[in-house]
């Protein structure tokens, strides 16, 4: 089954984007690849550069900012397929985001 | 029961007995927990029909599982036409096919149990429902008598066990025994859910007609079957079996309870005892059971080994750092070091423990050791106002009303040898 592990960071406590932590996530993806769980992973901009949008009768309004008001902010993402909840966690901790933030971990819905 | 035939009799045997294999089989073979619960009930549902016209067949486990098989195929094909669906009536297909290729013997039926019990205490479930999902799942209580346990309604039990089996489903929780690195912490979630099934049977004597105390060491034993040689296991069934062989000598007549080293030794029983030394004579390596085992283990000698209980105490800390096991250490450093050493220990947990009788209970009698009468008072007050049953609330008057007139003090540590100082276990 596929789950979606979202990772959370605190940009007030998260090492600036380096070499090495580039180098990490290259690595992970590899052996995500190579044992065929990774369906695909995403790095988003800062949260400086989110806009959030919410139609209200039947008009646009658009915000400034995250839709959350958190410390922590959505930085990325993985989608990963597992065999169950143990083996996704497994992987999601191995995020390096997980190192100083935080990984949610959420089973995807199947329709039909 | 007996006015309903000998189907439904074999039946109420079968699933008494069988319950947790024939529905973890059926976990195994269907994938999905939710669905394999409702196929054993409606396998079940058809079992009293078809036993009481044909009488019961010789191997119920393995009708059991072969109908509840067939129940979800029949549950797939009435939803409407998926493709996964059509895909899991064709897998299924397949294991029916495999079952009847099988002679019909039930003790070719691989035992799925292990994998069941590491499901239905998972960390991502809670304590409550760990409990409730075992003693229903592999216990094989009925709602009902799950209920009965937490004391509940029927109905709000079902839900919570309805809402447990859906979430496994879609949480992926997973049905496979854990790996090497996971093992150690996994099993410990199983082991203290069979703990908690045991207190529970402890505190409250048989209910509902189940004694959980039998149940949690039926659990030990099935999982010690199952994965024979892991000194953890060994350790929790040790401990249970020293806990239950002092049953009989735990309560006096009055029902009050009765401290290990009060208790008439001629009631215990001697067989359980001599099979838990036996489990933790092999060396291994220091872990929580072991160390729980082995506190059990120093309230057999006569006068208790205080000092080797408070030294395994404070390794469990290690383990289990909670204000419970702290209070459990204070009173085995208070026993072997004085009362000062107990009162230090229990000062800092007064906030976490406040609503619960046995620290103060506890705190009641080494602050009468140490001659602080009116605070001893006011803790005896405490503990009478939380006390659980009757009887011990009538345990703690008796120790309370033995407290001398504040106006004379007494010599401290007066009276340590002639009395226990607490009615609880360590």
């Amino acid at each position: 089954m596929r789950f979606l592990a979202l990772i959370y960071t605190d940009p007030a406590l998260a090492p600036p984007m380096s070499d090495s932590m580039n180098a990490a996530y290259f690595a992970l993806n590899q052996r995500m690849q190579a044992a065929g769980v990774m369906v695909s992973g995403l790095a988003l901009q800062p949260v400086g550069t989110a806009r959030s949008v919410r139609l209200r009768d039947g008009k646009a309004e658009v915000m400034d900012g995250p839709f959350a008001e958190t410390r922590e902010h959505l930085g990325g993402y993985y989608l990963i397929d597992c065999a169950d909840q143990d083996e996704a966690l497994a992987w999601a901790a191995q995020i390096p985001g997980a190192a100083h933030g935080t990984v949610e971990v959420r089973p995807i819905v199947v329709f039909g | 029961m007996a006015d309903r035939g000998p189907a439904a009799a074999c039946l109420d045997a079968v699933l008494r007995q069988d319950r947790g294999r024939c529905l973890a089989a059926l976990v195994a073979r269907i994938g999905d927990f939710p669905r394999a619960e409702e196929a054993l009930q409606e396998a079940a549902a058809s079992a009293l029909v078809h036993w009481a016209r044909l009488g019961p067949p010789a191997h119920p486990q393995a009708w059991l599982i072969r109908a509840g098989l067939r129940k979800a195929i029949d549950a797939y094909r009435r939803e409407t036409a998926l493709a996964r669906h059509r895909a899991a009536i064709g897998r299924l297909a397949l294991q029916e096919a495999a079952l009847d290729a099988e002679p019909d013997q039930a003790g070719q039926i691989p035992d799925d149990r292990l994998r069941l019990i590491f499901t239905c205490c998972h960390p991502a479930l809670e304590q409550k429902t760990r409990v409730a999902l075992t003693l229903r799942s592999l216990c094989g209580l009925t709602t009902a008598q799950v209920a009965a346990v937490f004391l509940d309604a029927e109905t709000t039990m079902g839900q919570r066990l309805s809402r447990a089996r859906a979430k496994i489903a879609a949480a992926g929780i997973p049905f496979a025994v854990p790996g090497p690195e996971d093992w150690p912490a996994r099993l410990n979630s199983v082991l203290t859910v069979i703990y908690l099934v045991f207190t529970a049977g402890y505190a409250a004597g048989p209910a509902a007609g189940r004694d959980l105390c039998d149940e949690a060491v039926f659990l030990a034993r099935m999982l010690r079957a199952l994965r024979p040689g892991d000194a953890e296991i060994d350790a929790c069934l040790a401990l249970l079996l020293l806990t239950q062989a002092r049953r009989a000598a735990r309560t006096g007549p009055d029902g009050a309870t009765v401290p290990p080293q009060l208790q008439d030794r001629t009631l215990w029983d001697a067989a359980m005892i001599a099979e838990a030394r036996a489990l933790l004579a092999p060396p291994a390596p220091e872990a929580p059971f072991r160390l729980k085992a082995g506190i059990a283990a120093c309230h057999l000698a006569q006068p208790p080994d205080w000092a080797r209980m408070a030294a395994l105490q404070a390794r469990l800390l290690a383990f289990e750092d909670t204000p419970v096991t702290r209070l459990s250490h204070a009173v085995a450093l208070g026993e072997a070091e004085g009362a000062e050493a107990a009162l230090a220990a229990l000062a800092p947990l007064a906030a976490d423990l406040r609503a619960y009788q046995p620290f103060h209970a506890a705190a009641a009698e080494f602050l009468a050791r140490a001659g602080e009468i009116t605070a001893a008072r006011a803790a005896y007050a405490q503990a009478i106002a939380l006390a659980a049953s009757p009887a011990d609330a009538a345990f703690l008057r008796a120790r309370a009303s033995d407290l001398p007139d504040d106006s004379q003090p007494r010599k401290k540590e007066g009276r340590a040898e002639a009395r226990p100082k607490s009615n609880r276990e360590v």
